[in-house]
Order: structure tokens, then C-alpha cells, then sequence
């Protein structure tokens, strides 16, 4: 997520942060690497400009001089500029007060409308709403019919009274879809629409006229993160063509760095509502601005983190569970029990890019085999009780019968047992003295070596500070050390622990 | 100027015509169809369950009565070279497809931003805005400046003329025609992108015009992944009067769709086929290895002739993450920039095509059928600066 221009600004940021004193001379090399940054980050040309100037303003003054730290006080004054253009606070979705509330999508072919509406209908869903598709993308080759299959998916009904494929009239048929959620009495109605372009002005019409026959509380204007300098041409036309109220950002979970999405909402004053995270119907999250600006920073999205968090655990257990991994006697029962919690949250992989410091291990995550929790959940349930008490416990025999009741092999055992001990001596140091090396983060100390190297986490611990500490060519080797060691033993590699 | 490509002559007799009608009722339902459900239902099962070797399609094949000559194409794994033998060497002769022009698409670089002559420096913000990249814009502009210098070049004309041969000098290929003379057929045509670049509609668009040429186009349905894609894929074959073969089951290995199109399209002595596959983003690599694994089982029966990969014009840098992706794992020949019809300028492929050496072949403009065209770099650029 926004990958590439965290590490860019992380690299540039290395270099102040080791400063006591800037010159004027180190915030103009400085901001000439943020601009290059930002344009290769597709953020749009002038919105950049705006933020060049807006940090070097800041950090010329005098509050960066006689700040303590001065580099850091930088990091601070882009961290806020970026805050600010992504859009402030964050802003739910707005309920009519009289149902249905009506939420209209729009923007450009290809974009991911009709997969949104689905999201959004299925978020909505397990709000206590009672949403109602309406396929009104009466143009594109069977986007009713892909409507009609998300809908299913999401257990959402779907209004769709006419074929589509250049069949209808999609006015109509959204002024109709709303007589009939008024009469069925369903709370939110969500108006998929076509794609359209920005300069398709009779399009842009259409698009007018359904927004005036169902009066909608939201215009949503879906958009790639993946889109260049255009974003703001389009985001721009949209405004102005149809009114938007709050953008959607797709397709986050791809590698591009995004930045389109600051110019969009700096240029249209919206906020962004929701990021949408990948194909399945739960990839989707509310947008928070100030996290995202830090998690350019790569800083972490802890915030996010908590909050998946608290959905998913039950409050008591989770209390009782951290206690426990206070106290010292953490044991292998405990991280199983821990590990089905985590699972509730969704998807792993979603999780531990929030983490602080994922973006080094991005190319790790992407690899990251789900089934792997399967796989060290069966590890566990191999073992007796008194095993999962007392790892200790464990010698050859009782080894090589866990793997063969978990159907793996003894080198799996032997790394768990390894990865869960690392684990439990990180725990006692984070019961000792708190979490250990947050803020700058240079990596996730027992984790980096925990979760997605496999077997390699020795070699990471070592480099606990070298792999993140400006040497590239290092780094490079790491990596490539780790793929290749993936590559020779691919059962063995990422590993659940240190969850 | 026009491309020549190779097909087969139509002339050919009867009997060989036979199969091919009877295939060629694109919205029918694959289950209906007598002649490819033999053959799908053979290979589909072993094919499918991830297996890593197709060696179980050799216990299934040799029992029902197929003319595709199972043993050969199993047990000949190295070379291709059987199925060449196996076409009883069909004549082709030389065909001319009619030439598009895309220039209404193309927008100016400077609709709203003044060419300052005084201020050649400008010039690299206007090639940043129109997604070029901060480093391909430099080094246009060095370019210019160094030869605006040469040529003793002040007046806005000669600047834009200098600019504009830059541009189209640096983007001249001779690949760029579509590789449709190998006289290796069928030619196979496979498609990838990213979600939402237009790969679908590229197809539609693609099969249209190669029909409008008299051949045999016969469509893969491998995205198996979006809901409806088969469907939307199928409006296009339909509207193209293309031959589409649909996934048997849904949510079929879009590697085993691919592996019973080439079959079908082999048996049937089609002049093309392409295969559609679901979009994916680059950084997913159990998809990326989807793809590998498609390409793989194709060139088990058939020479690949094109990999196009589909790009949007309104895509930013990612678009340079994207075509290193999947050339690296797709071998992509080819880019089809697509939506130029909007405000987009494209300008990414530049660099792509510059940096990473892959052709810009087709353009998309628009939403309907013959809404495309060949790359052209002159067009392209005198477009851009103009």
C-alpha cells in the first residue's frame, strides 16, 4: 500500500534524521527528493508544487530551528501537509433522515464500480442496514449480470429490470428503484452507474439527470489508485458534471504508490471515504486520512490495526489472552487460541501491512500463504496438552509423531517450536520494558524473523538494524537471500508465528 | 501504410469447412455443442486438479474417438513441432487489414498549458503532467535543448517540430505490427492486464477486425475469475462473430479453458486465437504464476504469437511496475494502450516502450466495436504536440 513512496520518503528521511542541524541548503535536496517522489508517485503536478512550498515555508521557520530534533520536526511538517491535503478527518457516510439513503456511484470505466457496490452493500449489510443494488450500467457488456452475481454473493438483493447492453434507460430505471426500496422498505439503495468519461458530455448528462431523479445523500466518485496525472482532470470533471460528495479509492492492494490519491481530494476539497483492498467482498475499509499519511510515512497503521482488532476479539478473552502474554506463561494453547481470534479479523496478509514497518516486508507479505495458519494451526492440534503447555517437552519422538499427525514434516515442528520461543522471549521483553524500538521502527524486532522468512530467522535478527539501516545493496541481499530460501523449501517457509 | 499478414486461404474444401460451422454459434451453450464437448470433457477433468504434470490426459484420452491425436500431443512434450505436422500445412496467402487512424484520439500536450519557447524547462512539467515520468521528461527536454542548440531553433514552430521528432524517433519501431506472419497457425493471441484495463473490450474489438479480414477467430474465455466475464466476453464474440469457448464449470482452471481453446482451435485449423484472462494486479504472485502456467500449457499445442498486454491511458508510473511485471512472467510482445479517448495522454508508454523495449502495437478509443487502431509513433507524437 502507497509501497514505493514510503520507502522513497523513508530513504530521504534516513539522511536528515541522523542531522542535529539543517541547513537551507538540506531542505531544498530534501524537498527535490519528496517532488521527485511525489511526481513518481503520480500525485498531480500542482498539487505537488502546493506541497513543496507549503513544507519548505514550515521548515525554514523558526520552529524547525530551534526544535530539538530538526529532521524529525520535518518528518512532522510533511506528515501534516500530508494529512492535510489527504482530506483532514476522517467522514462516515451520511444517512438520510428519512430512508432510503441513496448513494450513487460514478467515475471511469474500469475503475471498479460494480465489484464497490458489492463491497459496499455487503459493509452495509453487516451494519444491520438493508441494502438494494440497482444496476443502472445498462451500457457495458453484462454488468447487470455481474451486478446480479455480486449481489447473490453478498446475500444483497439486486434491482434489475432491465438486460443492459445498450438495452434501457438507466434514469428510469434508478427513479424506479427507488419507488420500489421506498415500497419494500430497504434502508440504503446504492445506484451502480456506467463508466463514463470525463468529456463524454452526453454521459456526463446521463449521469446528472439519474443523480436528479433519485436525489442521492452520496455521490461516491470511484477511482484506480493506479491513475496518473489525470486524476485530477477527471476528478475535476466529475465535480463539475455530476457533484460529488466523497471518493473511493480502488485497487490499494496493488503496488502502486497512489498518490493520485492526495491530488483527487485536494483538488475536488472531498474526502476519501473507503479504500477497497482486493477482489474478495470484504477488501474493503473505511479511509482514514491521518493513517494513511502516516502509513505513507511508513509509519504503521496501527490505528487500523486496533481497530480490526477490536472487532474481531471478544473483549474479555483478549484481555485475558494479553495478561497472559504479560505474565510470562504464554503457551502454545494460547497462541492457537490467539491465532483463531486473528483470523476472525480477515485476511492476514491485510493485517500485517499495517503493521510498523511492513513496508520492508512488502514483497514478504505479498507472498504470504494464507494456508500457512493452517498449516501451524494442525501443528498444534497434533500435540497433547501437556506439549502445549510445556513446549520443552518436546524431544525427537514426540516431534516426529506431531508431524506425522499434522502431515508435515519434522523440520515444520522444529521451526514452530524455534519461532514460538523467539516469540515468548520477545514477549517477556515487551513485559519488561514496553515495546521495544516503535517509533522509527528500523524493523519489527522477533517478528521480521518470525512470520514470513520461515526458516531464516536467525539471519534476521541479525540484521536487525542492517536491513533497514540505509544500506541497500544489503537489503537486496537479504531478500534475495530469503526468495531463495523460499524457493528451496516452500513448506517451510512463512510461518504464522509471532503473531 | 499498411501491415501484411498471413492466413489461411479461404478457398479450402468442404469438408474442412464442416467442423468449423458447426463450432461457430458463439452464444450457445458449450454443453450443447457435439463437437467440442467430447474433447473438453476429456481434458478438462486431469487438467484441473492442480496437477503438476498432465501426464493423467494420457490414461483418459486414447478411449473415446478423437482426431486430435492425443499420443503426440502427450507424449512430444518438448517441441511443438507435431502439431505443425498434424496441420496438413494449410496455404496462406498475404492479406491486408484495413488501416485505422487514431489521431482523433490523441490529446494535446498543450491544450492548457502555453509552449513557452523562452522556457524550455516548462517543458519537462508538461511531459510530467502527461505521465511520462520525471526521468523520461528530462531527458526529452535535454534532448530538445540540446538539439534546439544545434539547429540555432528559437521560434515556437521549430521547437515543437524538434520536440515532436524526438518523440516520434524515439517511439519508432519496426515491430510494431501485430506478429500475424509467422505462418504458424493458428496465431495465438494471449491477453493480460491488470483489473479494469479494457482487455475484454480490446478483444471484442480485436476479433471484429480480423474477422472483417475473412479469418478464423476463435475466443478463449480463461477469465474465470470476475463474475459474469464469460458473459461480457461473450457479448463481444457474438458481436464480432467470433467462435468463444466458455469454461465448462464455473471457477475452472482458466489454465485448462486455455489448454481446450488451442486444442479447439487446432483441431479446427483457426487462423487465430485469443485468449482472454482475468485481470490481475502485478504484486499477486500465486496469479502471476496463474498466467505462467497459462502460457505453458498453450505452447504445448501451439506456437503463441502475440502477448498483449492491455494498459490504460489514464495509468500513472505504476504502468512501468506493471509491464516489467508481466514481461517478465506473460513475455509480453506487445502493449495495447486503451481509454485514449478520455483526457489521458498516455504518455507511460513512452517509457515503457523507450526503457523496457516492449511496442506500443494497438490503441483503443472508445467503447464501440471498431474504435481502434494501430500504434502509429508519428501519428502519436504529432498529435501530442500540436
Amino acid at each position: 500500500m502507497f509501497g514505493n513512496l514510503s520507502d522513497r520518503l523513508v530513504e530521504t528521511f534516513r539522511n536528515l534524521r541522523t542531522k542535529g542541524k539543517l541547513t537551507p541548503a538540506d531542505i531544498d535536496a530534501t524537498l527535490r527528493e519528496i517532488r521527485r517522489a511525489l511526481l513518481e508517485a503520480d500525485v498531480a503536478l500542482e498539487v505537488v508544487k502546493n506541497f513543496v512550498t507549503a513544507v519548505r515555508d514550515r521548515a525554514l521557520s523558526d520552529e524547525v530551528s530551534k526544535a530539538l530534533n530538526p529532521a524529525q520536526q520535518v518528518v512532522q511538517i510533511v506528515n501534516d501537509e500530508l494529512v492535510a491535503i489527504l482530506g483532514g478527518e476522517a467522514r462516515k457516510i451520511s444517512f438520510a433522515k428519512n430512508p432510503p439513503t441513496v448513494i450513487m456511484l460514478a467515475g471511469l470505466q474500469g475503475s471498479g464500480k460494480t465489484t464497490l457496490a458489492g463491497k459496499l452493500s455487503k459493509w452495509l449489510k453487516d451494519q444491520g442496514q438493508t441494502p438494494l443494488l440497482v444496476a443502472a450500467d445498462l451500457q457495458r457488456p453484462n454488468a447487470v449480470n455481474q451486478l446480479q452475481v455480486v449481489g447473490e454473493r453478498a446475500g444483497v438483493d439486486v434491482f434489475a429490470p432491465e438486460p443492459g447492453n445498450g438495452v434501457g434507460n438507466p434514469v428510469t430505471v434508478a427513479k424506479d428503484a427507488i419507488k420500489h426500496a421506498t415500497k419494500k422498505q430497504y434502508s440504503v439503495v446504492i445506484v451502480d452507474t456506467a463508466g463514463r468519461l470525463g468529456i463524454d458530455e452526453e454521459l456526463m448528462k446521463q449521469a446528472r439527470d439519474i443523480a436528479k431523479a433519485t436525489d442521492p445523500d452520496e455521490v461516491l466518485f470511484v477511482i484506480d489508485a493506479m491513475i496518473g496525472q489525470d486524476a485530477v482532470n477527471v476528478a475535476k470533471a466529475f465535480q463539475d458534471g455530476v457533484g460529488i460528495t466523497g471518493v473511493v479509492l480502488t485497487k490499494l492492494d496493488g503496488d502502486a504508490r497512489g498518490g493520485a490519491a492526495l491530488s483527487v481530494s485536494s483538488v475536488t476539497g472531498k474526502p476519501i471515504l473507503f479504500s477497497s483492498t482486493g477482489e474478495g467482498l470484504d477488501a474493503f475499509e473505511p479511509f482514514y486520512p491521518d493513517r494513511m499519511a502516516s502509513r505513507i510515512l511508513d509509519m504503521g497503521d496501527v490505528l487500523s490495526l486496533i481497530e480490526k482488532t477490536q472487532k474481531a476479539f471478544d473483549e474479555d478473552e483478549a484481555k485475558r489472552l494479553s495478561e497472559k502474554m504479560l505474565s510470562e506463561t504464554f503457551t502454545l494453547e494460547d497462541f492457537l487460541e490467539q491465532m483463531q481470534q486473528l483470523r476472525k479479523m480477515g485476511n492476514m496478509k491485510s493485517l500485517l501491512a499495517m503493521m510498523p514497518g511492513a513496508g520492508q516486508m512488502r514483497e514478504q507479505l505479498e507472498n504470504f500463504d494464507e494456508r500457512e495458519i493452517d498449516r501451524t494451526e494442525a501443528i498444534i492440534r497434533s500435540m497433547t496438552p501437556r506439549e502445549r503447555q510445556e513446549p520443552k517437552v518436546l524431544n525427537g519422538s514426540r516431534r516426529l509423531r506431531i508431524a506425522k499427525g499434522s502431515g508435515v514434516t519434522v523440520t515444520e515442528v522444529n521451526s514452530l517450536v524455534n519461532r514460538f520461543d523467539q516469540a515468548a522471549k520477545m514477549m517477556k521483553t515487551m513485559a519488561k520494558g514496553g515495546m521495544p524500538q516503535i517509533p522509527g521502527m528500523p524493523n519489527m524486532p522477533g517478528m521480521g524473523g518470525g512470520f514470513i522468512g520461515g526458516g531464516k530467522s536467525k539471519k534476521n535478527d541479525k540484521g536487525k538494524k542492517g536491513s533497514k539501516s540505509g544500506n541497500p545493496a544489503k537489503r537486496a541481499a537479504e531478500e534475495a537471500a530469503r526468495r531463495a530460501s523460499k524457493d528451496v523449501e516452500p513448506g517451510a517457509s512463512g510461518s504464522a508465528f509471532g503473531i | 501504410m499498411g501491415f501484411l499478414f498471413w492466413r489461411k486461404k479461404k478457398d479450402k474444401d468442404a469438408p474442412q469447412e464442416q467442423p468449423v460451422e458447426a463450432v461457430e454459434a458463439p452464444e450457445a451453450e458449450a454443453q450443447t455443442e457435439p463437437v467440442f464437448e467430447v474433447p473438453v470433457e476429456i481434458i478438462a477433468a486431469p487438467v484441473v486438479e492442480v496437477v503438476p504434470e498432465p501426464e493423467p490426459v494420457v490414461d483418459v484420452v486414447p478411449e473415446p474417438v478423437v482426431e486430435v491425436v492425443p499420443e503426440s500431443v502427450v507424449e512430444v512434450l518438448p517441441e511443438p513441432e507435431p502439431v505443425d505436422e498434424v496441420v496438413p500445412e494449410p496455404a496462406l496467402e498475404a492479406v491486408e487489414l484495413p488501416k485505422r487512424s487514431f489521431i482523433k484520439g490523441i490529446k494535446s500536450l498543450f491544450t492548457r498549458i502555453k509552449f513557452d519557447p523562452e522556457n524550455l524547462d516548462e517543458l519537462e512539467d508538461v511531459l510530467i503532467q502527461a505521465d511520462f515520468g520525471v526521468t523520461a521528461a528530462e531527458r526529452i527536454v535535454e534532448g530538445v535543448k540540446g538539439r534546439a542548440k544545434k539547429q540555432g531553433a528559437k521560434s515556437e514552430a521549430e521547437l515543437k517540430q524538434i520536440l515532436q521528432d524526438i518523440i516520434a524517433e524515439n517511439l519508432e519501431r519496426d515491430d510494431k505490427a501485430l506478429n500475424l506472419s509467422s505462418q504458424k497457425l493458428p496465431y495465438v493471441i494471449l491477453v493480460v492486464g491488470v483489473n479494469g484495463v479494457g482487455k475484454t473490450t480490446t478483444i471484442g474489438k480485436l476479433a471484429k477486425w480480423l474477422k472483417e479480414g475473412d479469418w478464423d477467430v476463435v475466443i478463449a474465455a480463461a477469465d474465470t475469475f470476475r463474475a459474469a466475464a464469460v458473459d461480457q466476453i461473450a457479448t463481444w464474440a457474438d458481436r464480432a462473430g467470433a467462435t468463444l469457448i466458455r469454461p465448462k464449470t464455473e471457477g475452472q482452471d482458466p489454465a485448462s479453458v486455455a489448454f481446450e481453446a488451442t486444442e479447439i482451435a487446432v483441431r479446427d485449423q483457426a487462423d487465430i486465437l485469443i485468449i482472454d484472462t482475468a485481470g490481475r494486479l502485478q504484486n499477486k504472485v500465486d496469479l502471476m504464476n496463474e498466467l505462467d502456467k497459462i502460457r505453458r500449457v498453450v505452447e504445448k499445442q501451439a506456437v503463441i504469437a502475440e502477448v498483449l498486454l492491455v494498459i490504460d491511458a489514464t495509468t500513472g508510473q505504476n504502468g512501468m511496475v506493471q509491464a516489467k511485471a508481466f514481461a517478465e512472467v506473460a513475455k509480453v510482445t506487445g502493449v495495447a494502450l486503451t481509454k485514449l479517448d478520455g483526457t489521458a495522454k498516455g504518455g507511460i508508454v513512452y517509457s515503457i516502450q523507450t526503457e523496457l523495449g516492449i511496442p506500443v502495437k494497438l490503441v483503443g478509443v472508445g467503447e464501440g466495436i471498431s474504435d481502434f487502431a494501430f500504434f502509429d509513433a508519428r501519428e502519436f507524437a504529432k498529435g501530442l504536440v500540436n
